[in-house]
């Protein structure tokens, strides 16, 4: 019998003298592991993923090191290596600056407010009440219409003269809503908590089949109320879907263009609700300075990776 | 240290690869040579979507193909974006922008040729020459700073104030006369219309923050008040002058007295009557026709110039040749054939937009006796102001707007001190480029 062993998953040998031949060997498989007909299984995906997603952000990285704007095919300029100016130019720059606290606004306003109405519509929908899909569905329809369509229907509700400000009368904030700079962005926060709710309801949705149903019994029997039974019961058991929900927020509150660009007219009043994504479009897209936007957009990477990291520690330790 | 082994081999290949792809995207063959000037061929060409403009096209363009068999031109709408000048820039880039497009805005000109996507008119033999005899004096405001032309000045939209006569009787003010040539007549009107609920508004421009909206409030009344300076001359911003802060301070107060209101209004408040005046061009005569009860006056000044001494924005449209263009042959007999005499005229009766000729009163007599409501416009067209060809273009009416919105429109800063800010930023942009 021989002694050869192989570690599950790694496929690489552990006899104590193996030959040469098996150790190259083990090296190939360890590279393209132990079923190579997987590699062009996923090779379209990674194809893709590539394309898509490496490619342009490593070159959004080499621009934003680099003096650079876009020219037409056969036209050679020189892109000379800047370090980091670009970078400087946008730290320095008060608007982008004012850009990223606008954003922790969204994001201090829009990440628990979806997190709880989430959970708790969840909740709901998840028992047996009236009209449960008619429900699903209502919660879902904004998340799948155009942005560009529901934020006309917003205009309607909180301009000046909107429904909202006819409703309360002299309690009608004045500047109204969307020129107030106090209250733009958290108007801009609370439609995107309300139109993105029904995507992140399914998650929790999805989430709350996965709990027991006897830890709820053994809840009862304990004596704890609904209060005590959603707390110690449903909130760790959606522990890592919360985990999800808070991540996926913070992602779309960092991509924020439609809103501030239709709502709030180009991130107004006054700059008030302008987003990193707004900005870069504008810089690099209407003022051709690719190399500073590019460099916000990494910063903007950086740090929607640390805050995503931070959650997924805090939320998930246990 | 397992996973590492795998995700480290394919993260590197990633990273090469992008490296690889981004280091070669900055190296390319020279620029076409001129000999292309001259190669005749069919040609590619873009129109705007304006429904007048787009007819007027399709006609120029049938004229065209029916006597020019072996260089015919193949014409589509501009496609569709967020604004046509994102869509050309991204066409450049790409290398598939058409031989010629009828709607270049001169405030992207600049891009567009530091893109290396537009050939100089300098190539065409005679061009600058013909362009000239065109548009006169005119054309040195589209000159870039290279000294060439990237442009054809094709047709302008001089921007004065109509308003309502209905509202004007309405508030008490003679609407045959209404009394908006100073500033202080202008606010006085503005707040007995206000004052009697005959409009919520007085005017209302779009207080929002994107970089053109300059053009509609700020700049049509700098150009009155200041004789006809652009934005930026020789290489300085000109605006921290009397005449800019007269023109900040008239429009602050008309915000601070809520005369023209900070948020942004969802249609066309002038034609919905929730305003009594709006800052447009000759293309409102053919809009408003049968829906409001209009006249037209010249944009104020504070000492009311008469109106053969005001200048305006003249927010022209103008056409270029694209450096992807093969046959640039064509495309210049085709740029000398849109705008002759013959088709100008055309253009005019389709549109209502002024071409950018010097003689165009006297061109077209019979269309401005058979339609006078234009023939205000054709005269204040004589007198109009190009945005500054400098190639921080976007990004100075950026600098501007973003000044302009925090004092005057929200005063969220004193306006003299905001003016002086932008002048300062739109110095060291100039100065950059």
């Amino acid at each position: 019998m021989s002694s050869i062993t192989t570690t599950p998953g790694t496929g690489r040998a552990t006899n104590p003298a193996p030959s040469s031949r098996k150790r190259r060997r083990s090296r190939v498989t360890a590279v393209i592991g132990r079923h190579p007909i997987g590699m062009l299984f996923v090779a379209p995906y990674v194809l893709f993923l590539v394309t898509i997603f490496a490619y342009p952000l490593v070159l959004a990285v080499w621009i934003s090191f680099h003096d650079y704007f876009f020219t037409a095919p056969g036209i050679s300029v020189p892109r000379p290596f800047v370090g980091l100016d670009n970078y400087k130019t946008a730290l320095t720059d008060p608007a982008v600056l004012q850009s990223f606290r606008n954003v922790g606004v969204f994001l201090v306003i829009n990440v628990p407010l979806t997190v709880v109405l989430a959970l708790v519509l969840a909740v709901a929908l998840n028992r047996a009440v009236h009209a449960r899909t008619f429900l699903r569905v209502s919660f879902y329809v904004p998340y799948v219409t155009a942005s560009v369509a529901v934020v006309a229907v917003w205009l309607f509700l909180f301009s000046g003269d909107g429904l909202v400000n006819n409703l309360l009368g002299p309690l009608a904030p004045n500047p109204s809503w969307l020129v107030n700079a106090k209250l733009a962005m958290p108007s801009i926060a609370i439609f995107v908590a309300w139109k993105q709710l029904g995507f992140f309801i399914l998650l929790y949705l999805a989430a709350l089949q996965n709990v027991p149903k006897e830890l709820y019994e053994a809840a009862s029997v304990d004596g704890a109320n609904a209060w005590r039974s959603f707390w110690s019961v449903t909130v760790p058991g959606v522990k890592s879907a919360t985990t999800l929900v808070v991540i996926l927020a913070i992602i779309t509150g960092a991509n924020l263009f439609t809103e501030p660009y239709l709502l709030t007219n180009g991130g107004g009043p006054d700059g008030a609700s302008t987003s990193p994504v707004l900005l870069i479009y504008q810089k690099g897209i209407q003022q051709q300075n690719p190399d500073v936007a590019a460099a916000i957009g990494v910063i903007l990477v950086l740090g929607v990776m640390v805050i995503s990291l931070v959650n997924k520690y805090v939320l998930e330790r246990d | 240290m397992k996973r590492l082994s795998r995700t480290l081999p394919a993260a590197t290949l990633v990273v090469g690869l992008g490296l690889l792809s981004a280091c070669g995207g900055s190296s390319g063959g020279g620029t076409a040579a001129s000999d292309a000037s001259t190669v005749k061929g069919p040609i590619k060409i873009w129109l705007s979507n304006n429904t007048e403009e787009l007819g007027w096209g399709k006609a120029m363009v049938a004229s065209w193909n029916a006597a020019h068999p072996k260089e015919k031109i193949t014409a589509q709408e501009i496609p569709a974006g967020k604004s046509s000048e994102e869509v050309i820039g991204a066409a450049i880039t790409a290398g598939n922008a058409p031989c010629l497009i009828f709607n270049t805005a001169p405030a992207a000109v600049p891009q567009f040729q530091k893109q290396g996507g537009l050939v100089p008119l300098e190539n065409f033999k005679g061009a600058v020459d013909y362009l000239k005899a065109r548009s006169g004096a005119t054309l040195d405001q589209y000159k870039s700073a290279d000294g060439k032309h990237y442009q054809i000045p094709w047709k302008s939209n001089p921007v004065m104030i109509f308003y309502n006569k209905d509202i004007m009787k309405k508030a008490g003010v003679d609407p045959a006369n209404p009394p908006l040539a100073t500033y202080d007549e202008f606010l006085a009107t503005s707040r007995k219309i206000v004052k009697s609920g005959a409009a919520p508004a007085a005017i209302y421009p779009a207080p929002t923050s994107e970089f053109f909206q300059s053009w509609f409030d700020f700049y049509p009344l700098y150009a009155a008040e200041s004789g006809g300076k652009q934005l930026v001359e020789d290489g300085k911003a000109t605006f921290d002058d009397p005449a800019g802060q007269s023109v900040a301070k008239f429009w602050s107060t008309l915000y601070a007295e809520k005369l023209a209101p900070n948020e942004k209004y969802n249609g066309d408040s002038f034609a919905d009557s929730k305003a009594a005046m709006s800052i447009v061009g000759p293309w409102a005569v053919a809009v408003y026709k049968g829906k409001v009860n209009w006249g037209v006056a010249p944009v104020p000044t504070s000492t009311g110039k008469s109106a053969d001494q005001i200048s305006t924005f003249s927010d022209a449209k103008n056409v270029a040749i694209y450096s992807s263009c093969k046959a640039q042959g064509t495309a210049w007999a085709v740029t000398k054939f849109a705008t002759s005499k013959e088709q100008d005229g055309k253009l005019l009766e389709a549109t209502g937009q002024m071409p950018l000729r010097t003689d165009l009163p006297t061109a077209y007599p019979d269309y401005f006796a058979k339609n006078p409501d234009y023939k205000l416009f054709a005269a204040q067209a004589a007198r109009t102001v190009e945005v500054p060809n400098v190639s921080s273009s976007i990004e100075i009416w950026q600098a501007f707007r973003d000044e302009w919105t925090k004092s005057v429109i929200f005063a969220k800063a004193p306006v003299d001190a905001s003016m002086t800010a932008a002048a300062k930023k739109i110095d060291e942009l100039a100065a950059q480029s």
